[in-house]
């Protein structure tokens, strides 16, 4: 098989519509819930998420003849455990703001089901090059998600985005204006909501997705 | 006495793992379909909540805390894989034990059993405590510093979460045979109620105990 060839673009392209983790598979909610109040801990959550499942599906992919049956689940763990902790850092050193809001959202990637899932399914039984797209295009399904829900939340909620103030400072109440920052948005309550909107548009858009 | 008493109930109400931190979702939308098999699964993961978190927290005061085990030795790094290690290891552990002392327990969860070693709550669990040790008991009401506050932590946990999902359950239930449009039915609606459930559960954050 190729390396660019169709097999491959759809096992790419698949999870960022149809087979979307969140909307369709229905794993990673956790995480998409929690860090989703501004888009920055947004971006970085989906990033470090695609980066982690697209390198252990390729070190699994690469061990997957060689594991014990009976181990299975340890030695994933294992991996997984081990690919966070070094992320973790890496996000400690460099965006050390972010990995604060993100606090324990970070260690919780390695019980984030969208890996669980794509290792078993995908990366036991097929080759280092596939599983590497697999997780990439997972990953970044799952930070489209993110992504949308953060945007929304942080410009209703706090009326900036990425520290740029979106919404002029003289709208508001306080100076003389008419507008007040919708406060439930920063609520844990609307992320659920938000999410089932986008799961309700995506399904209205997408009518072939089987329940 | 006092705060362990209000560790209990604020893990119960305010720190809910459902509506405050959404941990354990993903089996929380799997198995909430029917009362009884969420009962089984909450009453499951409280026991091990149970067990895990004190577990951990042995872990992390004696051996992988800075200076702990060694003079100027920062284990923390090691933080992740270990837990991991221990939340498996446990929960074969309480399989083999469900299996040999409640078989149709054991037949009833089936498969969730064993997931719930990668349950977010119980990871979740573990990380918020060790982020909790660092507070101090004086000024927050969050503060674990000792054993039996871990105790009231995982155990108050655990109830939360059994009755986030037993509500679910119950209310799903009700709804089998309402008219939900078509591109929101299972998943969709399933996400609002949850949501509305939040808001409700936003009500208890001005408690004082």
């Amino acid at each position: 098989m190729s390396l660019f060839s169709k097999e491959n673009g759809e096992v790419f392209m698949g999870p960022l519509n149809l087979n979307n983790p969140i909307a369709v598979q229905v794993l990673g909610i956790c995480s998409a819930l929690a860090v989703t109040s501004q888009l920055k801990p947004a971006i970085v959550m989906g990033l470090s998420v695609t980066v982690i499942t697209a390198f252990s599906n390729v070190i699994i992919s690469l061990i997957r003849k060689t594991i014990p049956n009976r181990i299975r689940i340890i030695v994933q763990l294992v991996v997984v455990a081990a690919l966070v902790t070094v992320v973790s850092n890496i996000l400690k050193a460099y965006v050390y703001d972010v990995s604060v809001q993100l606090s324990v959202y970070v260690g919780l990637i390695i019980t984030n089901c969208i890996l669980m899932g794509r290792l078993e399914a995908f990366a036991m039984q097929n080759g280092p090059w596939e599983s590497f797209l697999d997780g990439i295009g997972n990953g970044l399904g799952y930070a489209i998600v993110l992504v949308a829900v953060g945007f929304v939340r942080e410009i209703l909620g706090f009326g900036t985005l990425l520290d740029f103030q979106i919404i002029p400072d003289s709208a508001f109440v306080e100076n003389g204006g008419l507008y007040m920052n919708n406060g439930m948005m920063t609520m844990p309550a609307m992320a659920l909501i938000l999410v089932a909107c986008f799961i309700w548009v995506h399904r209205s858009i997408n009518k072939n997705i089987e329940q | 006495m006092e705060h362990f008493i209000s560790l209990f109930v604020r893990s119960i109400f305010v720190d809910n793992m459902i509506f405050a931190f959404f941990l354990g979702m993903c089996s929380y939308l799997a198995v909430s379909k029917t009362v009884k098999t969420s009962f089984g699964l909450g009453i499951a993961v409280t026991f091990v909540l149970l067990t895990t978190v004190p577990v951990d927290y042995l872990l992390q005061t004696k051996v992988l805390a800075d200076g702990a085990l060694v003079e100027g030795v920062d284990l923390t790094f090691l933080a992740f894989i270990l837990f991991i290690a221990v939340i498996a290891g446990i929960v074969q552990l309480v399989e083999m034990v469900v299996e040999r002392f409640s078989p149709s327990l054991y037949a009833a969860l089936g498969i969730f059993l064993p997931l719930i070693a990668v349950n977010c709550a119980i990871m979740g669990a573990s990380l918020f405590m060790q982020q909790r040790i660092m507070l101090d008991p004086a000024t927050s009401t969050q503060a674990i510093s000792g054993i039996s506050d871990c105790f009231a932590y995982a155990l108050g946990s655990g109830i939360g979460w059994t009755l986030a999902i037993v509500c679910l359950a119950a209310i799903r239930e009700k709804m089998a045979y309402s008219d939900v449009p078509k591109p929101l039915q299972g998943l969709g609606i399933t996400f609002i109620i949850v949501g509305l459930m939040a808001m409700a559960f936003m009500c208890f954050s001005g408690l004082k105990i």
